[in-house]
């Protein structure tokens, strides 16, 4: 395998940056934006450079790697701090650099008036280096350092403005749910070291057909677990809709373009478990196919433009996942899916960021309105996110969700037929609740209440929406012709050892329904929404709808079912501690006490008294000695 | 006479000192009754010298005077300064180290 001594400064020169922009304290406050700007594009050209480098080399030879030190040297156990940039980890690394350096320029003007530029930079920058050191990382503990290090990142980002307890609490409750993926992930990577006494992924993937199905699926649903959580996967997905209690920048980077998407990286990086381990892929596509419908749902509901785009973010990932639990074909749909999302959700959060700006910080899409005529640009460039993420051809969405409809009615019999139906099903939920969204801020009556214009956004913020409105035009496009990025993922997720199965239904036909779902759900969205609509949300909905409203109820499962009886563990545990090991030591402290208390009245502090004892001792000694000798 | 008496004395002679000890409370009296436990242990340190016909209760008893001298010189130099602190020999009114 080559090396290369670059991978390192990919990671370096943003942790650095972040170090400085912390450390140096308000004497930043003037340059800590384009310092962090120019890392993070350096961090991209140094990505672009390494993706050209790669693609001269010949298919064995992409992958390089650099070894930076030996982290762990005991017994059996051996690990590196090493990097490895592979087919797969150039593809995110060229979108995390790509749309954050994006993304920091946007932030440069969104966040100019808030008087802690520089720390939310500083952030930003640390959140690029921990997931490229997610991406990079060669072994699952390198990754569970980028995957600790992008939680805790989004948790400063969700609570930066944390004088608002409401947004604290988001960023705790994402924190804790994230944590709960996390164990999921020690818990694997514990297993996999005690059944392959190995933690890296070349060494894993050597030995994989070696270990036993039990522990290849106890594996493959630990990180299934981990998946859900930073993935906001089912059932651990009620902390992203909160999540956008952060600046719209952190949402659109960290809760919709990349983060988020680790979860897809890491199934897909573990392809050589989850293949071998079918109970563990079919629980992949269970949770990849609830939340993709469970997160529709909720976005048909949401009147928060953020949280609108938050629940549909939750229902494209559960498009990634369901198709990471096709097997080997559908990984590289995932992460084609996943690099388009990445592109159209980012332009469309910005393109709400910038709304948002232009309305006072309203988020609440009853009250937007006929915003399209004053905010051209940014109506433009959501109007293109919005095709692609319906997937209207040509568009990327298109070709990226069509494909994975396409291979979920292809995965066979029963389970096939009903993938296919779930993926079809999210696609009309999908066109109408992002048609809504769409009529409902852009068209239609002005509902703001107030007499100020909204006026269009600065430059600064406009360019990266304009750049990333052209991914999502043309990614998807660019990755299947001459199914290049199906070729390119090949060696690492190698999908040719799947043997195909007959074609359930023929590419067109599937392209067809599709098309033909998409027109049923924006028809019905425009029929819905068509007209003037009223400032307030109706009070009077049907159950659905205000089950929706609330997550479906999630966060009041996770109340009951969890946090309640959690508490009164932790009550009953206290008690125990309370009564049974305070009391024990307690009750030894006051034996003690009580025994020295009698014990002091022996101490008369007469000399007579102590003379009697040594008489009556002696006595006594000399009557045992005469008695046991007698 | 019988070698028994000799040793029958010693042990009155103990005992009177013992029960001195304990019962008196000058601090003097304490003292001499010390001293007549000592003794009497000298006294069958030399009976038991005789009947085993040697001399080792007799070397004995001597390193016994010596320590009781000893003894003295420390005991009654106590005494004398608590005296001088007290106004009192009574060995139930230095009972101070009980608090």
């Amino acid at each position: 395998m080559t090396t290369s001594s670059n991978l390192l400064w990919l990671i370096a020169l943003p942790l650095f940056s972040s170090a400085i922009l912390i450390l140096s304290g308000k004497r930043a406050n003037s340059w800590g934006h384009v310092l962090a700007t120019i890392v993070s594009a350096s961090s991209f050209t140094i990505g672009v450079v390494e993706f050209f480098a790669m693609h001269g080399r010949s298919d064995a030879n992409r992958a390089v790697t650099q070894k930076i030190f030996t982290w762990i040297s005991v017994g059996s156990l051996n690990v590196d701090a090493s990097l490895m940039l592979d087919q797969l980890s150039i593809c995110f690394v060229l979108l995390i650099t790509g749309v954050g350096t994006l993304i920091h320029v946007y932030s440069i003007s969104y966040m100019s008036h808030d008087h802690d530029r520089r720390r939310f930079f500083a952030y930003l920058n640390f959140f690029i280096a921990s997931m490229l050191l997610l991406v990079l990382g060669d072994s699952y503990l390198n990754l569970y350092v980028g995957w600790e290090g992008v939680g805790l990142a989004s948790y400063l980002l969700i609570g930066f403005w944390n004088q608002k307890p409401a947004y604290a609490t988001a960023a705790k409750k994402a924190f804790i749910a994230n944590r709960i993926g996390d164990v999921g992930l020690s818990i694997a990577i514990m297993i996999a070291f005690a059944t392959f006494g190995d933690v890296s992924f070349a060494g894993i993937k050597e030995h994989a057909d070696e270990a036993s199905s039990t522990q290849l699926t106890a594996i493959g649903l630990m990180l299934l677990l981990a998946a859900c959580g930073k993935s906001a996967q089912f059932p651990l997905q009620s902390w992203l809709g909160d999540a956008m209690a952060g600046p719209t920048p952190v949402s659109a980077l960290i809760h919709a373009a990349t983060m988020v998407t680790a979860g897809v990286y890491l199934i897909t990086r573990s392809n050589f478990i989850f293949d071998e381990a079918p109970i563990a892929q079919l629980m992949v596509l269970v949770v990849g196919g609830i939340t993709l419908l469970f997160g529709a749902v909720i976005g048909m509901a949401k009147d928060d433009i953020k949280k609108a785009l938050a629940a549909s973010t939750m229902s494209q990932i559960g498009y990634m996942i369901l198709a990471t639990g096709l097997g080997p074909i559908g990984y590289a749909f995932a992460i084609m899916h996943l690099l388009t999302h990445g592109f159209f959700k980012a332009s469309m959060f910005l393109g709400a960021g910038s709304v948002m700006h232009g309305m006072k910080d309203e988020v609440n899409m009853r009250k937007f309105g006929g915003i399209g005529k004053f905010m051209p640009f940014t109506a433009l460039t959501f109007g293109l996110g919005y095709l692609a993420i319906i997937g209207v051809p040509p568009f990327s969405g298109f070709y990226s969700k069509d494909k994975i409809i396409e291979t979920a009615f292809n995965a066979g019999g029963i389970k096939g037929i009903a993938l296919g139906m779930a993926t079809l099903l999210g696609a009309v939920i999908t066109a109408f609740y992002m048609t809504r969204v769409v009529i409902l801020t852009f068209f239609g009556n002005e509902r703001w209440g107030h007499k100020d214009e909204p006026a269009e956004s600065p430059a600064l913020m406009l360019i990266p929406i304009g750049l990333l409105s052209i991914g999502s035009i043309a990614a998807g496009f660019i990755f299947s012709k001459g199914d290049g990025l199906v070729n390119w993922l090949q060696p690492v997720v190698n999908p040719l050892k799947e043997h195909h199965a007959e074609e359930f239904l023929p590419p067109i036909i599937v392209s067809l329904m599709t098309l033909v779902a998409v027109m049923i759900g924006l028809t019905v969205a425009i029929l819905k929404y068509r007209g003037d609509q009223v400032a307030q949300a109706p009070e009077k909905v049907s159950v659905l709808v205000s089950a929706a409203r609330r997550d479906l109820f999630q966060d009041e499962f996770n109340e009951a079912a969890f946090m309640r009886p959690g508490q009164s563990l932790i009550k009953i545990l206290l008690n125990l501690d309370y009564i049974l090991i305070d009391g024990l030591v307690r009750s030894v402290a006051a034996t003690s006490l009580s025994a020295g208390v009698r014990l002091r009245t022996l101490q008369t502090g007469y000399v007579r008294s102590y003379a009697l004892m040594m008489v009556i001792g002696a006595l006594a000694l000399v009557t045992t000695i005469w008695v046991v000798t007698a | 006479m019988a070698i028994a008496n000799y040793l029958y004395l010693s042990a009155i002679l103990f005992t009177i000192g013992a029960v001195g000890v304990v019962v008196r409370r000058n601090a003097i009296v304490v003292f001499m009754c010390i001293e007549l436990m000592l003794n009497a242990a000298n006294l069958a340190f030399v009976t038991f010298a005789r009947v085993n016909s040697n001399l080792d209760g007799q070397v004995v008893a001597f390193f016994t005077m010596v320590v009781a001298a000893c003894e003295v010189v420390v005991g009654l130099a106590i005494i004398v300064t608590i005296y001088r602190s007290r106004r009192s020999v009574s060995v139930d009114d230095a009972s101070l180290l009980k608090q």
